[in-house]
């Protein structure tokens, strides 16, 4: 207790809980986010020392205006190919999503996470790196393997653990693991892959290696300690790393204020590791493309990590299991300043005379009839509930390399069990 | 043969993986040019390059995290952590992430690391250098856990350790890094030149891992055991006279059952000792393992002497330290039934 008497003449402490602008019914008035024009952000050589990032630490590396004209340093002058492909990459993610979230809506399945609104962060990643880095990602960065040609109907087979799942029905839906295609097994615990992934770039590089890696997380998931550890990690082993915050505003109900925002951006965290540290546009595909390139460029030549704050919003709720309105206001996805990175990619075509309307249409149609044809191949194998599609005993595999004595002890009382259940080991649960 | 302490057979093991294995790494703090505060990883810098052993920043959690990643990417790392007590901010990388890769994964992944942490008390460690926090690991599916009780044992096991693709939680005794530790605290301390467990091979050899060690045949009582309590309580029926086995557990999970099983069943008789608290400490497994296994073998209830449910205090060390007065204790008492 203090002495309340010898401390009266001092005003009362106030505690400062972050509040976000709008609640359910409010009206939205982005105004206050500041868009800077796309030349604004000078473009660094890759060897330009961690200390001189504070500019675009806190500013936002654009390329496309929102009226669709690509300009200012950062632009990557792609071909219209790649950029068509960048487009369709998206679109493809979110033909996926849509398909993946109605699956879960019908009862196909017990969970499932959109990406809606930041697919640019994915593909325009995917599109800079080389197909062998590789990448440690959160959850919502599906676009990473639809960019890399993963197939559709494995990624469904893993949302519905059936037969074709090869995780073996093991982890909740969208939990992949794909090493063939550089896309590290995704955890449930937030930031793990932080120094997962500094750890892959310091072996890459104890071992003369070049390839690079890359990682995700949330602007949320900065306030774990694995992403200082890892911050730490690789400021002083000069890992060739690539972090990527992407700040879409939101963790599950909390907004970005609870994650530190309100007194700083998320890139000027990387200020005081040593790490150079860009702002970009998430909703940018080319400025995510431009800033990733730039990024992975440093670190194959020694360089270091770099932290990218990708500035985006998370258009739809967190995942299946959680409902947006009841925090946030319902106005605040079309009033996003930044819009829709597939919109914002198109109509950049489309002022090039490389993409039309037709064309965009039909490129949808298409995506939506291949995701159901998969989907429908996927189903074959079985969905969630409806049977057992791994035999029950596999449960035990994998634990360890060789199946301990206790766990063989475990399996055989479980068959057991299931036996005087009338139960067979490929038998219905 | 070599006569080594401890530390000088852990070093040895390192040496004889490094050499033996060129993704075999070795990393924490203060491990590189220092050698370690217990000087475990001394010369090794030296000899295979800092790219290989090496210093890292004071972060638990980033020296598993770091560790989880090198060995995705095919390296075999063997981090160490420098007091078990330290070792809770890599907990969440230990159980979320170390010992579910493989089995999350389907395999594609693994996690071929070696955790190396002095633990255990005695030495007047106090609340943070003295914790046996084995119960904690054992708990979680996908980790291994050892500990050894000699230097033949270490270099054996901690070589069988870092050759095994699962993550193992190596935990190394201190107080008996430079001798064994008989209890009596108020006695001049021994060294290993006079054991035969302080007999070490130079070169490469292994102990499997999940292999329990009888070091004491006897028809009375078992007394289950591991690290510092082996001697202790060696020391104990030797001076009471008592004609116990010991079984050095050596490595908890996996778990010897048979060796333990095939004890119990042969003296009727089971102490457990270990250091860590009693409540939900590994003890409680192995006693509801025996009374599963041996219950028509048994005649007497199944004792555990073990620290108690308090943290590890200073200046009381000895009074609850498991030492031989409780040992004995114990023992006394289910001898009586």
């Amino acid at each position: 207790m203090s002495d309340a008497s010898r401390r009266s003449n001092l005003p009362p402490l106030a505690l400062h809980v972050p509040e976000p602008k709008f609640r359910p019914g409010d009206a939205v008035d982005f105004a206050d986010v500041t868009v800077p024009p796309v030349d604004a952000a000078r473009r660094p050589d890759t060897s330009e020392r961690a200390d001189a990032f504070h500019d675009l630490a806190f500013g936002l590396v654009r390329v496309l205006d929102m009226d669709g004209t690509a300009g200012g340093q950062w632009n990557p002058r792609l071909s219209p190919d790649a950029m068509r492909r960048m487009l369709r990459n998206m679109a493809l993610t979110r033909a996926f999503d849509e398909r993946m979230f109605r699956a879960q809506r019908q009862g196909k399945t017990s969970f499932y996470m959109k990406s809606l609104g930041e697919e640019a962060v994915s593909i325009g990643a995917a599109a800079a790196l080389a197909d062998d880095d590789m990448c440690f990602p959160s959850y919502r960065q599906q676009g990473i393997l639809l960019s890399r040609g993963c197939n559709l109907v494995d990624m469904m087979n893993q949302i519905y653990s059936n037969r074709g799942d090869k995780l073996m029905g093991r982890q909740l839906p969208i939990m992949y693991s794909e090493k063939d295609f550089g896309f590290f097994s995704i955890s449930g615990n937030l930031t793990t892959q932080y120094p997962q992934a500094v750890g892959w770039a310091m072996a890459s590089a104890a071992k003369g290696d070049t390839r690079i890696a890359a990682t995700w997380c949330g602007e949320g998931s900065t306030a774990e300690g694995d992403f200082h550890s890892a911050c730490t990690f690789a400021s002083v082993y000069r890992a060739p790393v690539i972090f990527n915050v992407v700040n879409n505003q939101w963790a599950i109900s909390s907004f970005s204020g609870f994650a530190g925002a309100e007194a700083t951006t998320f890139a000027a965290r990387a200020v005081g590791y040593g790490i150079a540290g860009l702002r970009i546009d998430g909703n940018d595909a080319l400025a995510v493309y431009a800033a990733t390139k730039w990024a992975a460029e440093r670190a194959r030549t020694n360089q270091g990590p770099t932290l990218i704050e990708h500035f985006t919003y998370r258009a739809e709720g967190h995942s299946t299991s959680d409902d947006p309105t009841q925090y946030r206001s319902a106005g605040e996805p079309n009033a996003w300043p930044l819009g829709d990175p597939i919109v914002r990619l198109r109509d950049h075509l489309i002022g090039l005379g490389e993409w039309d309307e037709a064309r965009h249409a039909a490129m949808d149609k298409e995506l939506s009839d291949q995701v159901k044809a998969a989907q429908k191949e996927a189903e074959k194998n079985g969905i969630l509930g409806h049977g057992m599609h791994q035999p029950f005993d596999t449960m035990f595999e994998g634990v360890f390399e060789e199946m301990p004595p206790h766990l063989r002890e475990q399996q055989a009382q479980m068959r057991a069990e299931r036996a005087s259940a009338g139960v067979t080991v490929g038998g219905n649960l | 043969m070599a006569r080594m302490n401890m530390i000088q057979a852990i070093n040895s093991a390192m040496d004889v993986m490094m050499a033996r294995d060129p993704d075999v790494i070795v990393m924490g703090e203060d491990v590189g040019y220092f050698g370690g505060v217990f000087r475990a990883t001394a010369g090794l810098q030296a000899k295979y390059g800092k790219t290989r052993v090496f210093d890292t920043p004071i972060t638990e959690c980033g020296i598993i995290g770091v560790a989880v990643g090198m060995g995705a990417y095919g390296l075999r790392p063997v981090p160490e952590i420098q007091f078990a007590d330290y070792i809770y901010p890599a907990l969440d990388q230990l159980v979320s992430e170390a010992a579910r890769l493989r089995y999350r994964s389907a395999g594609e992944f693994t996690a071929p690391i070696t955790v190396r942490s002095p633990f255990g008390g005695g030495i007047f460690g106090g609340q943070t250098h003295s914790q046996s926090p084995e119960g904690i690991f054992t708990h979680v599916s996908g980790l291994k856990t050892v500990i050894p009780s000699t230097p033949y044992d270490a270099k054996g096991l901690l070589i069988a350790a870092i050759e095994d693709n699962d993550p193992t939680i190596f935990f190394e005794p201190k107080r008996i890094y430079n001798g064994p530790f008989d209890g009596h605290y108020d006695r001049p301390s021994k060294n290993w030149s006079a054991h035969p467990g302080g007999e070490v091979p130079e070169d490469y050899y292994r102990i499997d891992l999940g292999t329990a060690n009888v070091v004491r045949a006897g028809n009375d009582v078992t007394i289950l055991a591991y690290g510092t309590m082996v001697h202790v309580a060696m020391n104990t029926i030797e001076t009471l006279g008592i004609d116990a086995e010991i079984v050095d557990l050596r490595s908890l999970v996996p778990l010897d059952i048979e060796t333990i099983e095939a004890s119990v069943k042969k003296t009727g008789r089971c102490v457990i000792v270990h250091e860590a608290t009693r409540t939900g400490g590994f003890g409680a497994e192995l006693s509801a393992q025996v009374q599963e296994r041996c219950f028509h073998h048994l005649e007497a209830p199944i004792e555990r002497v073990t620290g108690f449910d308090t943290p590890y205090p200073h200046s009381l060390e000895w009074a609850y330290f498991p030492g031989p007065v409780r040992i004995g204790d114990a023992l006394k008492k289910v001898m009586k039934d």
